[in-house]
């Protein structure tokens, strides 16, 4: 039994925990300034400075070991020996927001009761410095009768002293107090710890100018649901401005490795497969890229500045109507990214009912994946003109998709709040970080891990269902006259698909991609690429041929109801499997993708058929 | 109506002028739910504690407000600000 120590990290929502724990073990987990950016534990190592090792884990911030929410669910488990695979903790670090000790210090008392080795980190001692508030931390280990050591955990100030006082703590044994946990009663635990808090206040001065500043405008009754939408509007507006001129650069990019390849290698079935299916496939997807990180860097910056609480303040009617609280819209928001993190946020909803709803209506909100995907059809079949000055016809339907899927989710939410989960709301109570000015370091390392995220699934899943797509559109060979893409293995698949789609205006090219396109959503892209390249094998590969051609064999109705498809289908295996991991169970990920693929087929009708009668 | 007026009569969280820091006097449970009261509570409301009106959401006075609860600030719905019952700093 020589284990290295487990030793977990513990204390209130948004006290620095995951700041603590990657500046202690190197590790890059999420870090942001708002309660619950951390949902599931983390587990790292560290050294003493006498070189013994300590397995570190970093668990979801919580207000007491009586947990509200199934995040909170996971470190009341952890630290009672619960877990499942985990054992009981050798130590604990109790992290503690400085600028607000009375609060964070009754759950350190409910901490201490449980007789586990402890040091508690003073954390944020800068911030509490900029409010004019001045600690005395001997006073406090004092009191409290354990180790405490100042620390600020993004300079990474304190860490030595931690790693010291850890290590003699945990050369005591210890053991678990029966019954330990809930045998103090909060408002006893409370009084206490004011008590505390006003005795190691050195001195305090008026504070949190800023934040009331800044929250006078953003939260005024008339100004801040106006700001909150001029945000939106210029997030996904610079999606598209800003990525152009890097879209052309990796497009160049690609054209270039295209025409090197096919150089170098002779005519035949490899260069073929590597130019026609997999460098045009890839590349059609990987082009996004700009786009992708210019969306991530605004959903980046708001959770860093602790904007987004006031985003779901202000939410909070709104999503009241529909039966869901303003908590869920930070689960919702971050969803335009992707959905997949979407779901695992609602693990800090408190009621069920609540989070399942959130989950079933997470995929509505127009993830990353579509931008492709919306971006060529409108590009190819949208006219370009201009709606009023300023704003033009293709950038407005643009915007009309990502409305459409947001007013969708909302029908969703009433409709299924009235009947499969159907119960009482959550309510909504949250606390308000102090602002902060967002660390370009996270912000960039943040964009970083995303872009490895895309490009590792282009180089995996999107490259494999294209590499598959190709071979299957490629054999067997069409005799002269007949079309590669009906002739063909991957053809044929189609038009047996082709039957259900048609009624609601798709060709043969959709039926082909709708396939891959569950894979990866950008899958689609690739696929009408691949469509193209082998009906025409002599043109070049790029964007513009998927757009002449899709100009040549597409009408404006088959667009739209195209588009409009995208909006609703859960065409998503990944989405899928976290459904299924975080409601435990086939049962709602089969309903969400019942539910979803049945909006999606009556909306693409609707829309094929007015736009026939409107004679579009 | 005749409290003499040395002696504030408390008024709801949600009715009390911004800025205008207080105590609290009273608090009805009865009102919330039995989660709403905990989570109340873990965020440190509780009878003698210091609380002030920051902010008011919503254009016609339904969305949540904005309190500062001793030091931490926080967003309630108005009928959970209206069980909190304050004593206006004299």
């Amino acid at each position: 039994m020589n284990a290295a120590p487990l030793v977990a990290l513990v204390g209130n929502p948004n006290a620095g925990k995951s700041a603590l724990f990657n500046a202690l073990t190197g590790a890059r987990q999420k870090v942001g300034n708002y309660p619950g950016v951390t949902v599931e534990r983390h587990a790292g190592r560290l050294a003493l400075p006498d070189g013994r090792p300590v397995e570190l884990l970093d668990l979801p911030g919580t207000y007491s070991l009586d947990p509200s929410s199934p995040d909170e669910a996971v470190t009341r488990d952890v630290l009672f020996g619960k877990q499942e695979g985990e054992r009981l903790p050798d130590g604990i670090v109790v992290v503690v927001d400085a600028t607000n000790l009375d609060n964070h210090l009754r759950f350190t008392l409910q901490l201490a009761a449980l007789g586990l080795p402890m040091v508690v980190a003073l954390n944020m001692v800068d911030m509490a410095e900029r409010d004019g508030l001045v600690l005395d931390a001997e006073a406090l280990e004092r009191e409290l009768g354990v180790p405490v050591v100042a620390t600020v955990a993004v300079r990474k100030r304190g860490l030595d002293a931690l790693k010291e006082r850890l290590g003699e703590v945990l050369k005591a044994g210890h053991k678990l107090r029966e019954g330990a946990g809930a045998q103090h009663d909060i408002v006893v635990l409370q009084r206490r710890a004011r008590q505390i808090a006003t005795a190691v206040t050195v001195s305090e001065t008026a504070a949190r100018r800023w934040t009331h500043r800044i929250d006078a405008i953003v939260l005024h009754p008339v100004a801040g649901p106006i700001i909150l939408l001029a945000l939106m509007f210029i997030m996904f507006q610079s999606v598209f401005a800003w990525a152009e001129a890097p879209m052309g650069w990796i497009e160049g990019g690609m054209a270039w490795l295209s025409d090197t390849v096919a150089g170098a290698l002779p005519d035949g079935f490899i260069r073929d497969f590597l130019v026609q299916g997999l460098i045009a496939g890839v590349g059609a997807v990987v082009v996004f890229l700009p786009q992708i990180l210019i969306l991530f860097a605004f959903i980046l910056v708001l959770e860093a500045t602790g904007y987004m609480v006031r985003a779901a303040m202000l939410m909070d009617r709104v999503m009241a109507s529909v039966g869901l609280s303003g908590r869920a819209f930070i689960p919702l928001l971050s969803s335009f990214a992707c959905a997949v993190p979407g779901i695992m946020a609602t693990r800090t909803i408190a009621d069920e009912k609540d989070r399942l709803t959130t989950i079933l209506i997470a995929p509505l909100m127009t993830c990353s994946a579509r931008l492709p995907v919306y971006t060529i059809i409108i590009g190819s079949l949208i006219p370009e003109r201009s709606l009023l000055p300023g704003i033009g016809l293709q950038g407005f339907v643009l915007f009309a998709l990502y409305i459409l899927g947001i007013v969708g989710a909302f029908c969703a939410a009433l409709v299924l709040r009235h009947t499969v989960t159907k119960g009482a709301t959550s309510g909504f109570m949250m606390e308000m970080p102090k602002y902060q000015l967002p660390r370009i370091r996270d912000v960039l390392l943040g964009l970083w891990q995303r872009a490895e995220i895309f490009l590792k699934r282009a180089g995996t899943t999107i490259a494999a269902t294209v590499a598959i797509l190709w071979l299957l559109t490629t054999f067997p060979q069409a005799p002269a006259g007949q079309k590669q893409s009906e002739y063909s293995v991957a053809g044929r698949i189609a038009s047996g698909i082709e039957v259900v789609v048609k009624p609601i205006g798709f060709n043969h090219d959709i039926s082909l991609a709708l396939l891959p396109a569950m894979a990866a959503r950008e899958a689609a892209v690739a696929a009408i690429g691949t469509v193209y390249a082998v009906d025409n094998p002599e043109d070049a590969q790029g964007e513009a041929t998927i757009t002449e051609n899709l100009r040549k064999r597409w009408t404006l109705p088959t667009a739209l109801a195209f588009l409009m498809w995208f909006v609703f289908a859960p065409q998503c295996i990944s989405t899928i499997a976290v459904t299924r991991r975080e409601t435990n169970g086939w049962k709602w990920p089969m309903f969400m993708i019942g539910y979803l693929f049945a909006l999606a087929y009556v909306a693409a009708g609707l829309t094929y058929w007015s736009a026939v009668a409107l004679g579009l | 109506m005749n409290a003499p007026a040395a002696i504030p009569v408390p008024v709801p969280l949600a009715s009390l002028p911004r800025h205008k820091p207080g105590s609290v006097a009273m608090v009805d449970w009865s009102k919330l739910s039995e989660p709403e009261g905990r989570r109340l509570r873990e965020l440190g409301l509780d009878e003698g504690v210091e609380v002030e009106l920051l902010h008011k959401s919503g254009l016609l006075g339904g969305g949540p407000i904005a309190c500062r609860i001793g030091r931490m600030i926080v967003a309630l719905r108005r009928h959970v600000a209206s069980a909190i019952h304050v004593s206006p700093a004299a």
